[in-house]
């Protein structure tokens, strides 16, 4: 111990100790030689007898070194002093190298960032394995089926023992749901309702003021906000003294008590794609209590209870859980409904293969970018081998010579692993910020201590991976061969090629897979947005319009029905005004944003079914709201004098035409014009069956729906639906101006493309596409890259053997054809090879894939030829150059 | 140059060195090679360099210590002596070595003649 302290000492002061040394040595000679002066010796014998008698100056030097230092760092140190010294030297071939593994690291990085955030790492909340997510299995009926009524939430609460606290929050805020009033200036904005208790349950700590408490929650109690840190940068310019001010929001002061945290994003945990810019307390015991099923329900288990265990207990809580209280019969209709999974699955399990694909297409580019350098290097070592015959022939040991180009690869790799983690930067703040897309936990993407120690991780293996390979074939290369070998087809030089074509076609067979995957999801992808979704996306836009429908002392609604059918008449008469628009329709929730299910309207006189039958999905519409949105409708739409007191009509989709059909004998199985019973006299008359609305996403089965009009059921809000014959976004200054000539308080909220929704449904199912293609891209480059090279190289060692053929005869179109010919060989055999993992691997691939089988032929054929081609072009250059070779200056050459 | 014959000899002249400076006193690394030379003979043939190395490995063990001084003909020169450690070591080692070579020779005693495993006893 105490020497290694002394090693590692004089390892650094080694300059001064050699200095000492230095005087040391000279001393001892002087002292022979003094002595041989005087046994009466010339002063040359003298010198000479004296450093016989020392046996070799720096062998003493260096011995002393070795024992005093760290000799192996010293090694190392002049290891890499000579390899900086080459690859400066050989300045191409070093930046491609490093751009090559630039690009391999730097993808891996960034997709482990991304894996690491959503799939490995737990969410960001402390002790976030006892937190829970608490739905009913997936049902056809939407949120409405996924959330509880204000009741059983209370019920589950106190009834439940293996939990700490449950809490939870408003499920059906609608986006832009906050008028912010600044000065004048009406700003929208998007806050979510929350049970008071939120804060505590998630283990969230504010970073200014404070969060919510059980008072804010109270009904009449004064009115609280807490601020998202993005919306209090943005809106507020980082406003240090916020807490405590007063906002007008929707006309009613808001205290602002606190700010939440950086690290603290709604949207990015629960609703991914999506902005939420502040957080108010659920009035849980005021009218939220009437309007049924809205919470999703969290909990926090306590500390050692299992998942089992949390899922035993609510099971037992559930079925004394009841919709509302105050109507026994709805008591136990959440039995088998509540069931706890972790959080953190509610949040990012389904993406799991989606990533672990992704994953396993950015390790194949890895291993491509290695095997390409293993190219590289072997190119590299086979010009240099006379170096290191050189060298061995000078007394290098062969472990010192593997030692010296093991030291290049880790100097190459560290080189590249640099510009690799600068390029994963990059990679992970761009990906950071799409903020559309639909992905969780994205914007908490940054590279972490976990994504550097993995960057060290796969740059030491990469080193190993593609130096190993070169360096023992070098080292094992026969000394006198390498002395002798000219280049002009001896036995090492043959035994290289055959070795870096077992390369290539790995490398082809590799980005043949990738490009299989890549083709397999663009088809898939092609599909999607070849669905037909019910409605016709182009062309149309949406927009939230505000409007007061409210009459003081209005007992039955029916005075508050009528105003909002004048005010929503208006609205849609202006906006019709404007040229360029076609259509216009109200209605208060859009397909592929949020939903919500009122119960199970059945024909007349048909005993409900004893099973449970999740209800249709409920949109409450003006007349043209379905023109406007492009769903045809058999029958006949809404009018305007469907009044309150009128009889009682519905347009249901044809899915549930289908259902009811089946339970009841209506003539020609027709549902236009039969009568469903929901309760009333009247009853409700069904005055048309509408297209089948892909409402929940654009890949799943269309569900139930069921449109009532806005004259005779309440609305939940007003998106106004606007169809043009010009692109939608230059119409958006003349609709907000027609909105605001009705309502100044008419916030500037976005008019929204329909597009955009279902850019959103798709844009998981795009960012997994466009990163597996991009990757496959980059695979191909990299193939063809290898492919060249080795071609290349190939050519220009048989230059002579060409030119001699070319003086006896051959046509360049022959030699053309056999360079060429033999270029396709490596990538056929390398496009079979990779065709048959593609065709294992399938399986992997296959639930990531929709209504595109894993063997589809075309993909598979259209990949292979375009390797091919790619192929033919990487192999036609190097063919060019041999057919141009002048025989006359071949045969001089050498 | 197998690694357990360079073992015995650095060992050999480590021990060499600690007593040549326990018996004469602070010296030079020339006139510690010159001594051990001396006293060997010309049985041993030293590479004077390699003393250094011996030298320097003592120093780091903490058996003998070295500072610049003047030698008797004015000279500057590196003066080595023995540590207290060093003394102890030595003894030890001094008392390993007989022992070592007490039993090398037995064994290289012993009678070649087939048969005569009985006559050591």
């Amino acid at each position: 111990m105490r020497r290694l302290i002394q090693r590692v000492k004089a390892f650094f002061g080694r300059r001064r100790r050699d200095a000492d040394l230095e005087a040391e040595l000279a001393a001892h000679l002087d002292f022979a030689i003094e002595e041989n002066l005087e046994r009466g010796l010339s002063l040359e014998q003298a010198r000479r007898e004296a450093l016989v008698k020392f046996g070799g100056l720096q062998q003493a030097r260096e011995k002393h070194r070795e024992t005093r230092g760290l000799m192996k760092i010293d090694i190392v140190l002049y290891d890499l002093r000579y390899t900086f010294r080459t690859l400066g030297r050989d300045l191409g071939f070093t930046i491609a190298a490093v751009l090559i593994l630039a690009l391999g690291i730097g993808a891996n990085v960034a997709v482990f960032s991304v894996v690491n955030t959503l799939l490995l790492r737990p969410l960001p909340f402390p002790d976030s394995h006892q937190l829970v997510w608490i739905a009913p299995p997936p049902t056809k009926c939407g949120l409405s089926c996924a959330t509880y009524s204000t009741d059983a939430y209370d019920e589950f609460r106190t009834g439940s023992r293996s939990y700490q606290d449950v809490t939870g929050y408003f499920a059906f805020s609608s986006p832009d749901n906050l008028s912010l009033n600044q000065n004048g200036s009406i700003v929208p904005a998007t806050s979510i309702d929350v049970i008071a208790n939120f804060f505590q349950v998630l283990g969230v700590q504010p970073a200014m003021g404070r969060l919510l408490r059980p008072e804010d929650g109270l009904d009449g109690a004064a009115p609280v906000i807490v601020l998202s840190d993005a919306w209090w940068r943005r809106q507020f310019n980082a406003d240090p003294s916020i807490v405590g001010k007063t906002l007008d929001i929707n006309h009613q002061q808001a205290t602002v008590v606190g700010v939440l945290p950086p690290s603290f994003d709604f949207g990015a945990v629960f609703a991914p794609g999506t902005k939420v810019d502040a957080i108010t307390p659920l009035d849980l015991y005021g009218p939220p209590r009437d309007w049924g099923n809205i919470i999703t329900m969290i909990g926090r288990t306590k500390p050692g209870v299992s998942l089992s265990q949390a899922q035993q207990d609510a099971a037992a809580v559930a079925p004394r859980m009841c919709w509302n209280n105050k109507r026994p019969d709805t008591c136990g209709s959440y039995k088998d409904g509540v069931v706890p999974v972790p959080l953190k699955d509610y949040v990012s399990g389904r993406l799991r293969s989606s990533l672990i694909v992704l994953w396993s297409a950015v390790g194949m580019i890895l291993l491509i970018a290695c095997v390409n350098l293993s190219n590289l290097l072997l190119a590299r070592s086979t010009a240099r081998s006379k170096e290191f015959a050189m060298r061995a022939a000078l007394g290098a040991s062969r472990m010192r010579i593997v030692g010296q180009l093991l030291t290049e690869s880790f100097v190459l790799s560290a080189i590249g692993a640099l510009a690799g983690l600068g390029l994963a930067w990059f990679l992970v703040y761009w990906l950071a910020h799409q903020g559309s897309v639909a992905l969780p936990l994205l914007s908490t993407l940054h590279i972490d201590g976990a994504a550097l120690a993995w960057t060290v991780l796969i740059a030491v293996v990469a080193a190993v991976l593609f130096g190993l390979a070169p360096g023992l074939r070098t080292a094992a290369g026969n000394l006198h061969e390498s002395l002798k070998d000219t280049g002009a087809g001896s036995g090492q030089g043959r035994r290289n090629e055959r070795f870096r074509s077992v390369l290539v076609v790995t490398e082809v067979a590799l980005a043949s897979v990738l490009l299989v995957s890549a083709g397999l999801l663009l088809r898939s992808f092609v599909q999607v947005l070849n669905v037909d979704l019910g409605f016709e996306s182009t062309h149309a836009a949406a927009i939230n319009a505000a409007y007061d429908d409210s009459v003081p002392g209005d007992k039955t609604g029916d005075l508050t029905a009528q105003k909002r059918a004048v005010i929503f008449q208006q609205m849609i008469a202006r906006v019709e005004a404007i040229p360029g628009v076609q259509a216009a329709g109200i209605s208060d929730y859009l397909p592929l944003s949020q939903n919500r299910s009122w119960g199970l309207p059945l024909p007349k006189g048909v005993t409900p079914p004893k099973k449970q039958i999740d209800g249709p999905l409920v949109y409450v519409v003006t007349p043209g709201f379905l023109r406007a949105m492009g769903t045809r409708v058999r029958g006949r739409d809404f009018a305007w004098d469907d009044g309150p007191h009128g009889q009682q009509v519905v347009i249901i989709n044809r899915s549930y035409a289908r259902f009811l059909a089946g339970l009841t004998k209506w003539p020609n199985n027709d549902a236009v014009g039969q009568t469903l019973d929901n309760g009333t006299p009247g009853g409700l008359q069904v005055i048309g069956v509408a297209d089948d609305v892909h409402e929940e996403s654009t890949e799943g089965d269309t569900g139930w729906q069921i449109y009532y009009p806005q004259t005779q059921a309440q609305p939940s809000g007003a998106q106004l639906v606007v169809r043009s014959t010009v692109p939608p976004a230059t119409l958006a200054n003349s609709v907000l101006m027609a909105l605001r000539s009705l309502n100044p308080h008419q916030p500037a909220a976005e008019f929204r493309p329909l597009q955009t929704f279902v850019d959103h449904a798709n844009s998981p199912r795009r960012f997994f596409m466009l990163m597996v293609a991009s990757f496959a891209g980059l695979g191909l480059l990299l193939a063809a890259i290898g492919i060249y090279g080795v071609i290349s190289y190939t050519v220009t060692r048989q230059t002579q053997e060409i030119g001699i053929r070319m003086a006896l005869g051959a046509t360049m179109g022959r030699v053309q054809r056999q360079v060429l010919g033999g270029t396709l060989r490596l990538a056929i055999i390398g496009i079979a090879l990779g065709a048959a993992v593609s065709l294992a691997a399938a399986k992997l691939i296959s639930s990531l894939l929709f209504a595109t089988s894993p063997w589809d032929g075309i993909t598979y054929v259209a990949v292979a030829l375009a390797l091919l081609a790619v192929a033919f072009v990487a192999g036609y250059l190097p063919a060019r150059r041999a057919s141009r070779i002048d025989p006359m200056v071949a045969l001089r050459a050498n | 140059m197998s690694p357990s014959k360079l073992d015995l000899l650095q060992g050999t002249l480590d021990l060499m060195v600690l007593k040549t400076l326990s018996a004469m006193g602070p010296q030079h690394g020339y006139g510690i090679a010159r001594r051990i030379e001396q006293v060997s003979g010309d049985e041993v043939l030293l590479n004077q360099g390699t003393i250094y190395a011996s030298l320097v490995r003592l120093e780091q063990r903490g058996w003998i210590e070295s500072s610049w001084g003047v030698s008797g003909n004015n000279r500057k020169a590196k003066f080595y002596a023995i540590t207290d450690a060093g003394r102890l070591q030595l003894e030890e080692d001094a008392l390993h070595w007989k022992r070592l070579t007490d039993v090398m020779d037995r064994v290289l005693d012993l009678n070649d003649a087939p048969g005569a495993e009985g006559e050591t006893a």
